[in-house]
């Protein structure tokens, strides 16, 4: 069950020839994946095409009635080695996954798949996660596809675009035996729009008749006499055919301008941006009518050197704009215009930043420098944002940064909250953290985690710290999703096999939480086409860990004293903790309706809602540093003489209880209580609650009078 | 107000959604999307998933383009994925700190943009986690979002959602209809809130609301720190006691200090007796001809009145007989009942979180007790099985109820406690300091420096360790510099709870 549900929107999927399909990239990819006839389709989720998973996931009876085949890939390696199934077969396939990490874990199938090439289109829809909103390292997809060889596709963030350059990928594919990446940036995925949409097709030759009636040819497979072939072929046969394909089909751009001795080459994916700011400096109209003449790359690799060349024909200088670094385009484009002996000047880095987003301010700056060197005449009009910027800039201190945090009530929150206490008795140790949710330890309030080092890899980064007779053994921590991605064999295993002492502590929420709630093997639900419930400890028992223990992450007395055990034991070899609580997240989209039914079918229902008091309170906030949770925040404090504000739980509190844990083992103040809510009381309830609000209103009432005595 | 759109379609009209985890930018989003369609318009709507979620800030970006230019020019128009700096018509923020990211992202500029802004706060995990008061003053954002916005319409959506018990989004569209920045008319958007489906009428309602007040608010003043209230009122005696003190205050205390004095007085009396307010008021009796023998004079009582507000909390220090008598009040659970927001007749159950240490036995037991104890290991080791973990008591429950009310009665002993002992000794050295300190900086240092006094186990111990740290520390200094180191250190005490900050601090001295 995945954070969002496209139940509804996946219909349009079933939409024939000449209507209309409204909706985001991610839905239209999946429409055009369906119209291009894919047999499989595969994918390891991430942002940003996470959704592009949960669509799959949603649209199984659709894929089913086609005979698609869709697998929620174990990693994005196994996601790029079922491409096999088009090398031997004309089966077309697609897979996707979060770039360019995930493409770092599909390389090695990659490079084989790339090697041999393909029969049947391939393509590798990458999330390109580069720039505002992306969680990882900024690198470049390109880089891969140039070292592979294969083919990379950058559309613009247009629905209909989007569409087109799918269908082209699969063309492209094929006709170059070649697997293709298209390229799609973080806000494409999520582009609303539309496009006239064409019969779903069933794949020509399903798998069923593939694998039934095998076929081989060894000059495919990655092994030498063949490999050295394969090497030929792609620059002897595969490239000439691609550049063939993509200059027949046009599948890059040109849109003519006045003024002919001047042009702008563009990355397709950033057209929008750039027209949208030259249309601020009167340089284009809304409809990108523009004053010099653009090339717009949907296709950066490879480059096609007629087109490249006819373009800066008799220009006196072009602008590139190619954002991310290494410049592998403009490298590329000066040795194509050197070898013409073309005498035009190429503008890239340099009037543009080498490294970083290219956002609009960025791409203004740009523009204006090249425009007003080769168009003395011309005048950038007055940027409205600079009249106000004096303004503005005083406005910094006022504005408090908004880092990403744990959810309200999330189950991870107590784990570091215990790991934060228990430092406080042993001192702090080395913490190796991961990829997930998790890592958001390291921000404030907890501040904790010395590295990230990839998926699963937590354990991994911590290996060289198990020096013989430390007393400090490294802690690591890892998610349920790294750890079924590859933390059981390259973290666990290699801890076991290499007698590593450290903590290896699991976060078990029973999702892939971090990428949106997607299921996994450990997972507690029952989920239709996948096996699910496999417990972690047992597989980490399976592998040759002895200290491993289970425990549920709001008890945060047992998950401190149990974490001081793993650090103090005698025992050698490494420690498993299996932190286990349910997503809040997920659970609450799960439990809050039936709640809400319940309570409306007049069903007897207990909700708990913490409150903090604020007349005890001391402002000291100490229980905000240990928990974090959006839910615990402050307010003004009513008493005239205090000025410090006081911790406050606002009205979407959970409940889960993390607070009053944390007052307890941390020994706060005795501001927080728990109200235990009760909806629909039966007839016994309602009497004793009568009784007791009458004793104790009585009793209340006697000290209110002697109070007033006094007073 | 002027009530008509104006927007010549050259060019795609943006509107730039400021958005906060769990206020459904999303769901304001994809209704603008539709009020588009459904009209005639051409709409695009980006965003990035997943980090609102999270409780990040992020920002979701809308386009329109009249349909019928597409038709006579037949062409597409382009539209942007992220609000073009400069280029935006309609800026909406749903908490008033991220008005101020608007703005610092070129969304809003003079002749072109709307902006809507709620002035309610959710504050910062940084303001929060702060040990004081960290909350960041918003002030300056309402100043400029006035001179920088074409139109700025602010008001505070969080309580208009609340009272209408609805949601923000349903609330900002309500504003953005009444605000004209779109070429829709009030019938248009609320087609598109039925045709959503869900949750029909509380939107309906959050709109209306959100209408109402869009129409008529200019910038309501948002956003302001807990501590830059300003002139604290006279408070209302209970009773005859009360009365007294109140005419103590007002016939012999200046009429800078009275308010501040009064508070702290009647605080006195609530929490032990009438003698205990009187020796409240003699005591800054002694601080009030201390500033007045100041040269600086005494325009404004700064000092009196710092140490009518810290004396007062130090002599109602939180003791667990304090807090005993706190949480069984009637009044208490009344509050608590409104924060559940449960109805006249419906069962509530309160449990408290008690985690009273040995030292808080201590604090409680007759003076020779309580001192003897606290040096024994033994009575350490053997009450540790009661003390050692925290106990949960519903107050609710008839013997929960009378194990605090009892705990409260102990108040006509409290006098001979441990800790009021210590605790008045402590409080007669700090006004010691002050009174000693000879020029009126120095006094207002000692006097502010005592804040950091306060709390329960840790944060009380944390904050008496640092404060004597910082006295001892000034003295060694010559008088002169003292006053500004005690207020660097105090500065540094509460920058982190570790100590780091002020055991750097501290080095300062050792070096200087």
């Amino acid at each position: 069950m995945a954070e969002r549900s496209f139940k509804k929107e996946v219909e349009q999927l079933r939409i024939g020839a000449g209507e209309v399909f409204n909706g985001e990239g991610i839905l239209a990819v999946t429409k055009a994946l369906l119209q291009s006839g894919v047999a499989y389709v595969g994918g390891y989720q991430g942002s940003p095409i996470s959704h592009l998973m949960d669509v799959l996931n949603d649209a199984r009876d659709v894929l089913d009635e086609l005979g698609v085949h869709f697998e929620a890939s174990a990693s994005e390696a196994a996601a790029a080695a079922m491409g096999a199934a088009s090398v031997n077969y004309p089966i077309r396939g697609a897979v996707t996954w979060k770039s360019t990490v995930g493409t770092n874990v599909a390389s090695d199938a990659l490079a084989n798949l790339a090697s041999g090439g393909v029969k049947g289109g391939m393509v590798v829809i990458v999330g390109e996660d580069y720039g505002e909103g992306s969680s990882i390292m900024q690198e470049r997809t390109h880089a891969f596809a140039m070292k592979s060889q294969m083919w990379l596709i950058d559309p613009p963030p247009h629905v209909a675009s989007i569409v087109e350059a799918v269908e082209h990928a699969f063309e492209l594919s094929e006709a170059s035996n070649t697997p293709v990446f298209l390229q799609l940036r973080i806000r494409s995925c999520h582009v609303s729009g539309s496009f006239i949409a064409s019969d779903n097709k069933p794949p020509p030759l399903s798998l069923r008749e593939a694998s039934e009636n095998p076929q081989r040819d060894t000059s495919r497979i990655v092994l030498p006499p063949a490999s050295f072939l394969h090497e030929q072929e792609k620059v002897n046969k595969r490239w000439p055919a691609a550049v063939e394909y993509i200059r027949q089909k046009g599948m890059n751009k040109v849109f003519g301008g006045q003024v002919e001795d001047l042009g702008i080459i563009v990355q397709g994916g950033l057209y929008n941006t750039l027209i949208r700011t030259m249309e601020r400096l009167g340089l284009a109209d809304a409809f990108g009518k523009t004053r010099f003449p653009i090339y717009q790359l949907n296709v950066p690799y490879p480059l096609i050197d007629e087109e490249i060349e006819s373009f800066c024909a008799g220009k006196q200088a072009v602008l590139l704009v190619e954002e991310g670094q290494p410049n592998y385009t403009e490298q590329n484009i000066n040795s194509i215009l050197r070898q013409g002996e073309s005498s035009v000047k190429l503008i890239g880095k340099g009037t543009f930043p080498m490294a970083g987003e290219y956002t609009s301010e960025i791409l203004r700056k740009g523009l204006i420098s090249f425009v007003s060197r080769f168009e003395p005449g011309w005048i950038a009009p007055q940027d409205p944002v600079h009249s106000i910027s004096a303004l503005v800039a005083g406005l910094a201190p006022n504005v408090p940064p908004r880092p990403p945090g744990l959810c309200t009530g999330c189950p991870e929150r107590p784990v570091f909250t215990s790991l934060k206490l228990m430092q406080k008795e042993l001192g702090d140790f080395h913490i190796s953290g991961d990829i997930g949710c998790h890592l958001f330890s390291i921000l404030p309030p907890f501040n904790m985690g010395n590295t990230t080092m990839g998926y699963g890899l937590g354990t991994a980064g911590a290996s060289a710290f198990n020096t013989a007779g430390s007393k400090k053994p490294p802690i690591s921590i890892m998610g349920d999703g790294g750890f079924w991605h590859n933390g059981l064999t390259s973290g666990i295993g290699n801890a076991v096999f290499n007698k590593n002492n450290g903590l290896t502590i699991v976060i078990d929420n029973n999702y892939a939480a971090a990428t949106g709630g997607q299921d996994l093997l450990s997972g507690k639900n029952d989920v239709r086409n996948r096996s699910t419930q496999h417990p972690i400890e047992k597989a980490v028992r399976g592998i040759g860990v002895g200290w491993t223990r289970t425990v549920k992450t709001y008890d945060i007395g047992k998950m401190r004293a149990t974490l001081k055990e793993a650090l103090t034991t005698k025992d050698t070899g490494p420690k498993v903790l299996v932190a286990q609580s349910e997503c809040m997240l997920n659970r609450q989209r799960r439990e809050k309706p039936l709640v809400k039914k319940e309570i409306a079918a007049g069903k007897r229902t207990i909700q708990d809602r913490f409150g903090v008091d604020a007349e005890t309170c001391t402002g000291d906030h100490a229980c905000i540093r240990l928990s974090g949770c959006p839910s615990l925040t402050i307010k003004p404090n009513p008493d005239p003489l205090k000025t410090q504000p006081v911790s406050y739980v606002d009205n979407s509190c959970v409940g889960c209880g993390n607070c009053g844990e944390v007052a307890h083992e941390a020994v706060l103040c005795p501001s927080f209580y728990k109200g235990q809510i009760v909806y629909n009381p039966g007839r016994l309830d309602r009497l004793l609650w009568a009784l007791r609000s009458r004793v104790i209103g009585w009793l209340q009432e006697r000290t209110e009078r002697r109070r007033l005595r006094m007073a | 107000m002027d009530h008509k759109f104006e927007h010549k379609f050259e060019r795609p009209l943006t509107v730039a959604i400021m958005a906060l985890g769990g206020q459904g930018g999303g769901v304001l989003t994809k209704w603008l999307v539709d009020i588009a369609q459904s009209n005639g318009y051409l709409a695009q709507s980006t965003y990035v998933a997943g980090v609102a979620q999270r409780t990040g800030a992020t920002v979701y970006c809308v386009e329109l383009f009249p349909e019928q230019q597409v038709r006579e020019s037949g062409q597409q128009p382009i539209f942007t994925t992220y609000p073009v700096p400069g280029d935006v018509d309609l800026a909406v923020a749903g908490e008033f700190a991220e008005t101020g990211r608007a703005i610092q992202k070129g969304f809003v500029t003079p002749n072109q943009t709307t902006l809507i802004a709620s002035t309610h706060r959710v504050y910062s995990i940084l303001e929060k986690s702060a040990m004081g008061d960290g909350i960041i003053d918003q002030g300056p954002v309402m100043e400029v979002a006035a001179k920088v916005a074409k139109k700025f319409i602010a008001f505070d959506m969080e309580a208009c959602a609340e009272s209408s018990h609805s949601i923000i989004s349903a609330v900002l569209l309500g504003a953005i209809a009444a605000s004209r920045a779109l070429p829709f008319d009030r019938e248009a958007f609320e087609t598109a809130i039925k045709a959503g489906g869900r949750a029909v009428q509380s939107n309906l309602a959050g709109f209306a609301a959100g209408f109402e007040a869009g129409s008529q608010t200019m910038a309501v003043q948002g956003g302001v720190k807990a501590s830059a209230r300003q002139n604290v009122a006279m408070p209302v005696a209970e009773g005859p006691n009360g009365e007294a003190i109140l005419a103590r205050v007002r016939e012999q205390l200046p009429v800078e200090v009275q308010a501040l004095a009064a508070h702290g007085a009647l605080r006195a009396l609530d929490y032990q007796d009438f003698k205990y307010a009187d020796l409240y008021l003699d005591r800054l009796d002694e601080v009030i001809v201390l500033e007045r023998s100041y040269p600086e004079g005494t325009q404004d009582y700064r000092l009196s009145n710092e140490v009518a507000r810290q004396l007062a909390l130090q002599m109602c220090y939180e003791d667990t007989i304090r807090v005993a008598e706190i949480k069984t009040s009637g009044q208490r659970m009344q509050g608590v009942r409104k924060h559940l927001n449960v109805t006249q007749q419906q069962p509530a159950h309160v449990v408290e979180y008690f985690h009273p240490r040995f030292e808080e036995l201590c604090d409680t037991l007759p003076q020779s007790w309580g001192r003897r104890m606290l040096a024994s290991q033994r009575a350490r080791s053997w009450t540790r099985p009661f003390l050692g973990k925290g106990r949960n008591i519903t107050t609710t429950s008839l013997l929960g109820y009378l194990q605090l009310a009892t705990l409260a009665r102990l108040k006509r002993w409290r006098r001979g406690t441990y800790r009021f002992a210590v605790q008045n000794e402590h409080i007669a050295d700090w006004l010691a300091h002050i009174q000693a300190a000879g020029d009126l900086q120095l006094s207002m240092a000692i006097a502010q420096c005592i804040g950091m006094v306060r709390g329960y186990g840790d944060t009380y111990e944390r904050g008496l360790h640092r404060y004597r740290k910082i006295l001892s520390t000034a003295e060694q200094l010559a008088p002169e510099q003292r006053a500004q180191r005690i207020r660097q250190l105090s500065q540094a005490a509460l920058a982190d709870e570790e100590g780091k900050a002020f055991t750097d601090a501290l080095k300062l001295t050792e070096v200087s």
